[in-house]
């Protein structure tokens, strides 16, 4: 599989990250390569197969409806990169 | 003597007898880091005074019994992707480089209820992504048997730290490997457990449905004690297996007479080094000899587990990185632009192993890929499992080399991404499968390099491969033969 | 213009009445500062799982059978990948592949008739956190106390063709939520959205016309206004050759207008994918059946109840009904006073008015169904009369006070005592000799005159039954 320059931009925007010209450039060539290692996987036949997405499948397991949590914003602040009364901070969300 | 050369449940009895105080052995212990970290680097924190505090405290602890398990007294190091509250937890990245967690993994607290001492953050690949421990953030491990070669990842530092005397034992956590093959690189004893057997509350997730922490050690023996000690349900982990205790000492002295080896016969073709080979099938006779019966078998998909491996793995990192944005912890890049904001704290925080990942990842689950990429690698999946089943309806355990090679070169492997990855061909379809794995060395190289042997069990079957690995080591030697110290020795008798 | 109708189809996010948040055990209490309902599991911290709260199941699936859905009995949770502030794992943990109920539907009135509204699914999720603008520093405050407050997304079919069907259809949608007590839709506490996917098409058409997915309208009133203004707009672009664009819009009530949300620059490419972390579900045939036996009695179970039990009105079984605190309250206060009609009528009557004067929601209604008995006993036994209970009926709809006290505070207790009464009578007439002479004169119609001022003198706390009586008495003693 080979990426175009308009795939990788995309896979850039969707995952958030910035690529110089030469990043996006050796990022093209190294996933191309790993895909197409990756696309040895088409050799197998899965007709019929039901994927499989957790390798041993825990069924039902629950928390009951109890409240356990008190406050502790204090602590969840103490590692926030800017804050402001008692909330995390961003740049401005509405246009 | 020097005391760090004692195996784990070794000091853990000293302790226990009154022959040596647990002040003592931290005290050696932090010496030695003091000496050795200069040159190998196994850690990113290492915890002086805490661990010193904790000494007594563990020491009063156990003369009046709150602290009675094998490892009260001894230090462990615990892999930097794993939380301990109070100490910063950093995956070995940038953008995580100052992050403090306010809780502790579930791992941590239970080695704490078990008195060990936890004496320090070990290095690993940032975000425990890669074979090598190179794409640290904080610098690279050096490979204790030959410092010009990697330890092997991801938990690299752990496992050098194992081998250099630098910890007892060591806590890692394994995606595609990451346990077993530093293990083999470094000459230690790792064990991947059963998927759900130890909680994963507190481990940052790389691939959360591959990943599983799992015990390094000098021995099988101090291996076991440990899974037994982090081991067992935890409500906080919906994937986590209902069984609340594990016994896996009880069970490692019985002999194999009988066990039902089967070892695949396509780990023995191309891309495996002759010694490694050798050294595999050389250990497969004594254990037939132990008597075990040792057949080759037929194993289709061994060839399709990477591609499906990096697939899911890569997915899954895509989304479970995607929380380090700038915004609640971690690295923040300044800037004014929310879009510029996440982009730029990404792009300066993560490193390229981890991005190249996170887009691998990304596009293999974006609209119009999902299909060919992600579900079929679901399905091939679905199609492993079912071959290791079928395996196991024959045998009892599977025999195999834990990696095609001794420790490469530092340097080497990053220069060539897919070819790093190949050198997971035989760890990766384990952690597919779930099921538990044991890497035991069993040789060294012409090199003077360990070489490391996997036993796979069936799921749940922990004892069993604790069991044949115990078994071999007995008749093996491997530690008595080799160490570290007299290295140069071992290459002229090879 | 009327050759055009217009297709409407809701997704209708509903916050789960449960004490604790889906994943973790903090309390899903609204209001609280920012960030003080919050823990490392709803905030995403590394390293941490969830673990799924079990009444939020249980609360989707008496949501699917109350509206005739099917149960997906292998059921899972997917991962929804997009970055946002309010959002701290940048993917939000829903349903995709296997949602919990499906093909339902909810049978819906208006004046042109009955019609069943298709429910495409119902799925379980997390609610993201807010976002608060700060004009002072130019930047956005983000408050995390509502992330993984439990939601349920019921996705209707596009069956809708005019507000009122959309109305109706919120209506009893919303009913059987709070009849269910899965929710108490609140919509100015967002804990009931309604979006709204609307397009339009020649009348006899086939094939649906492109349509807008339209946002931020917290009442039905600004849901009916949302409506009009977009098949308006969307007519008129179809009618002058444009083409509608398939985007999500933002009403703005204020302006009663709306605006397009996000620029196409950020493609919405949520690469679903199945949540590893939790485990599957099973819903077995035996759970469903007791969730089933747990269901409380709905609307239409009631009103017939209504009818037959207490011999109430349909009409009247209708309207106490139309909200369950309204039938909380009617059921409450007869259990205490057993008078059913009388209760009826109070809240027929003055709770009604009142609430239409005050613009409250019957949800939102104070008033205590103890007060309400204390209030129907005091009548009954002749303390008060209906103009005074009147008045402290007011008090109790608005505030929280004990009606005997407050009467008793106010002097407004009738007075009983004979002796007292007459004492006013005779005090009436000692005032008014010409009127009584009248009377005695043969003029009848001077009776109802010396009545009221004998109410009067009473300052109306008097039964006026028994007024009347002594006065035609204290007459005919005259004539002695």
């Amino acid at each position: 599989m080979d990426i175009s320059d308009k795939t990788i931009d995309n896979i850039a925007k969707l995952a958030k990250l910035f690529l110089n010209e030469e990043e996006k450039q050796k990022a093209k060539k190294d996933i191309s390569k790993i895909l197409g290692y990756i696309d040895t996987m088409n050799k197998l036949d899965t007709s019929d197969i039901e994927p499989v997405s957790q390798a041993l499948l825990a069924v039902n397991v629950f928390r009951e409806d109890i409240v356990t949590n008190g406050d502790s914003r204090k602590e969840l602040l103490s590692s926030a990169p800017v804050k402001k009364d008692g909330c995390f901070i961003v740049p401005k969300t509405v246009q | 003597m020097d005391l760090t050369n004692l195996a784990a449940i070794e000091l853990g009895r000293w302790i226990k007898k009154g022959e040596v105080s647990v002040r003592e052995a931290v005290a050696a212990q932090l010496a030695a880091i003091k000496e050795k970290d200069k040159i190998y680097h196994c850690y990113i924190t290492v915890l002086e005074e805490e661990a010193l505090v904790r000494a007594d405290e563990v020491q009063e602890g156990i003369r009046s019994g709150k602290y009675t398990s094998p490892i009260a007294g001894v230090p462990i190091a615990v892999k930097d992707n794993i939380c301990t509250r109070g100490v910063r937890t950093t995956c070995a990245s940038k953008i995580l480089e100052n992050f403090v967690p306010p809780y502790s993994a579930a791992v941590v607290e239970k080695l704490w209820q078990a008195g060990a001492v936890l004496i320090g953050k070990a290095n690993m690949d940032e975000f425990a992504m890669g074979s090598t421990t190179e794409t640290s953030y904080f610098g690279a491990t050096k490979n204790p048997w030959d410092i010009s070669r990697i330890p092997g990842g991801s938990s690299g530092g752990a496992a050098a730290a194992v081998a250099a005397g630098e910890a007892y034992a060591a806590i890692g956590s394994d995606t595609g490997g990451s346990v077993r093959q530093p293990s083999a690189h470094c000459g230690v004893t790792g064990i991947k457990p059963t998927y759900g057997v130890v909680s994963r509350y507190g481990l940052i997730a790389y691939a959360s449905s591959l990943d599983q922490i799992g015990p390094i050690a000098r021995n099988v023996s101090d291996c076991a004690a440990v899974l037994e000690v982090i081991s067992g349900n935890d409500n906080r982990d919906s994937t986590s297996a209902p069984q609340r205790q594990y016994h896996y000492q009880e069970a490692i002295k019985n002999g194999i007479k009988g066990m039902k080896i089967g070892i695949p016969a396509d780990y023995f073709s191309d891309g495996l080094d002759k010694n490694v080979r050798d050294s595999v099938l050389f250990a497969a006779q004594l254990l037939r000899e132990k008597g075990a019966v040792v057949e080759e078998f037929k194993q289709k998909t061994a060839e399709y587990a990477i591609p499906a491996y990096y697939v899911i793995a890569c997915a899954e990192a895509s989304s479970n990185l995607s929380r380090y944005d700038g915004v609640k912890y971690g690295y923040r890049a300044p800037e004014k632009d929310l879009g510029e904001l996440y982009k730029r704290t990404r792009s300066e925080g993560f490193g390229e192993e981890a991005k190249r990942r996170i887009m691998v990842g990304t596009f293999v689950l974006s609209s119009g890929y999902y299909e060919a990429y992600y579900n079929k690698a679901l399905k091939v999946r679905a199609v492993i499992k079912k071959e290791f089943e079928n395996a196991f309806s024959n045998y009892d355990i599977l025999l195999g080399p834990t990696a095609p090679t001794t420790a490469p070169k530092l340097g080497e492997s990053l220069q060539d991404p897919l070819k790093m990855y190949l050198g997971d061909i035989y760890t990766v379809a384990v952690n597919l499968a779930g099921l538990p794995a044991i890497s035991v060395p069993c040789g060294l190289d012409q090199n003077g390099l360990p070489i490391g042997m996997q036993l796979i069990g069936r799921p749940f079957g922990e004892s069993d491969i604790i069991r044949a690995a115990y078994n071999f080591e007995q008749a093996y030697r491997f530690s008595a033969r080799y160490n570290i110290q007299n290295k140069k020795e071992h290459i002229e008798n090879i | 213009m009327k050759s055009y109708e217009t297709v409407i189809g809701l997704e209708v996010h509903v916050e789960l009445a449960t004490k604790t948040k889906i994943f973790c055990g903090c309390t899903t209490q609204f209001g609280g500062l920012p960030n003080t309902h919050c823990c490392p599991i709803c905030m995403g911290l590394p390293g941490t799982l969830p673990v799924l709260n079990k009444k939020v199941v249980e609360f989707a699936v008496a949501t699917g059978l109350a509206t005739n859905c099917k149960i997906t009995r292998h059921c899972k949770f997917d991962r929804k990948n997009y970055f946002y502030p309010d959002l701290p794992k940048a993917y939000q943990i829903s349903q995709l592949y296997y949602p919990i109920c499906r093909d339902g539907g909810i049978e819906i009135e208006t004046t042109a008739g009955k019609k069943v509204i298709g429910i495409h699914e119902i799925h379980m999720e997390e609610d993201a956190g807010k976002l608060i603008h700060d004009p002072l520093e130019n930047c956005t405050l983000v408050d995390y106390n509502r992330c993984g407050v439990p939601l349920i997304e019921i996705v209707s079919e596009p069956d809708m063709r005019s507000v009122d069907e959309v109305i109706a259809y919120l209506e009893k949608l919303r009913l059987i939520l709070q009849y269910l007590g899965v929710s108490d839709c609140k919509m100015q506490e967002g804990s009931f959205r309604a979006d709204i996917n609307l397009s339009v098409r020649k009348i006899g058409a086939e094939e649906f016309g492109t349509r807008t997915e339209m946002k931020n309208m917290n009442s039905f009133k600004a849901i009916a206004r949302a409506i009009e203004a977009e098949q308006k707009r969307q007519i008129e672009l179809v009618c002058c050759g444009g083409s509608v664009v398939q985007e999500t819009r933002r009403w703005d009530d204020g302006r009663n207008t709306s605006f397009a949300m996000r620029s196409k620059e950020d493609a919405k490419d949520y690469r679903y994918f199945p949540e590893p972390d939790l485990a599957a579900l099973e819903i077995s045939e035996e759970w469903i059946a007791e969730i089933k036996a747990r269901e409380p009695e709905l609307r239409e179970a009631k009103m017939l109840r209504y009818e037959k039990e207490y011999k109430i009105p349909e009409y009247d079984a209708k309207i106490l009904t139309s909200s369950k605190k309204m039938a909380d309250l009617f059921e409450e206060t007869v259990e205490i006073c057993g008078r059913p009609k009388e209760v009826s009528n109070w809240l027929m009557v003055e709770t009604m008015r009142l609430l239409r004067e005050t613009g409250m929601d019957a949800e939102e209604l104070l008033l205590k169904p103890e007060k309400l008995a204390v209030l129907i006993e005091l009548i009954d036994s002749g303390k008060i009369n209906r103009t005074v209970a009147k008045e402290v009926f007011e008090k109790i709809f608005r505030e929280d006070i004990d009606p005997e006290l407050y009467i008793k505070e106010k002097g407004l207790l009738m007075v009983q005592d004979d002796r007292l009464l007459k004492e006013a009578v005779e005090r009436v007439f000692e005032r008014n000799k010409q009127s009584v002479a009248d009377f005695l004169g043969g003029k009848e119609r001077v009776f109802g005159f010396l009545v009221g001022q004998t109410m009067k003198e009473l300052k109306g706390k008097a039964d006026p039954g028994k007024v009347n009586a002594l006065v035609k008495e204290a007459l005919q003693n005259h004539i002695r």
